[in-house]
């Protein structure tokens, strides 16, 4: 399940979500924060483009049920103004063993950071993408 | 006007252009997307962020390339890479 939202997200709460009674072996999740970027600013703005990006992030899910067996995904990113020590994004995945969990996890958010419409801005700079996010990204898309 | 699409821009590019969005008359029936940034760049210097390589662009909420075929009632972003997470 995905969700973009402005409020911000239980990590228990959705830990607890990913669970499912006697199957679920193992639980990896990924919680991304914002850092202090800035001496001059304490928070960011992060725009997103309504309805490409929902569309983006159920197929990154998609992606990575197809490509392994696990049981729940679950995808939370924030917009809006966020101050430093927020939480931004949210990638939880649970299978019957860790290393699909794992793996899953690091696609979905690997994946997100390039293909999502998602931009953030610093104070009043626009944050400029990095290509080792791309070539990260590129690396899962060869295999 | 049945010719029409609409476009979208997004975070520096909507800054730099000034404009969120804007409903664009196509002169033919259809083009592709690498057509309609050059007749956009046509608008003065600051529109020709538009041919720049690390520009992206969406037709119908899908990654378009310079050859995605642009046609009436289509919905076009572009947009600057993207910088979530």
């Amino acid at each position: 399940m995905i969700t973009i939202q402005e409020h911000d997200f239980d990590v228990a709460h959705e830990y607890q979500n990913l669970l499912q009674k006697n199957v679920t072996g193992g639980v990896v999740i990924f919680s991304g924060l914002v850092r202090d970027f800035s001496e001059h600013h304490d928070h960011l703005t992060i725009q997103h483009y309504p309805n490409m990006t929902e569309k983006v992030l159920e197929k990154i899910e998609a992606e990575a049920h197809q490509r392994w067996p696990l049981l729940e995904t679950r995808i939370i990113h924030r917009v809006g103004k966020l101050s430093v020590n927020d939480q931004i994004v949210f990638v939880g995945v649970s299978s019957a063993h860790r290393k699909a969990a794992f793996l899953a996890c690091e696609y979905m958010i690997d994946i997100l950071k390039t293909q999502a419409p998602f931009w953030k801005k610093e104070g009043g700079e626009w944050v400029e993408a990095k290509d080792s996010d791309n070539d990260v990204a590129d690396a899962w898309l060869t295999k | 006007m049945k010719n029409e699409i609409n476009i979208l821009y997004f975070a520096s590019l909507a800054e730099s252009l000034n404009r969120d969005d804007e409903k664009f008359e196509l002169k033919s029936e259809s083009l592709n997307s690498l057509q309609l940034k050059k007749e956009l760049a046509t608008r003065g210097q600051e529109w020709e962020v538009l041919l720049d390589p690390s520009t992206r662009s969406s037709v119908n909420l899908v990654i378009a390339n310079d050859d995605t075929e642009i046609k009436p009632g289509d919905e076009v972003a572009f947009f600057p890479p993207v910088t979530g997470g």
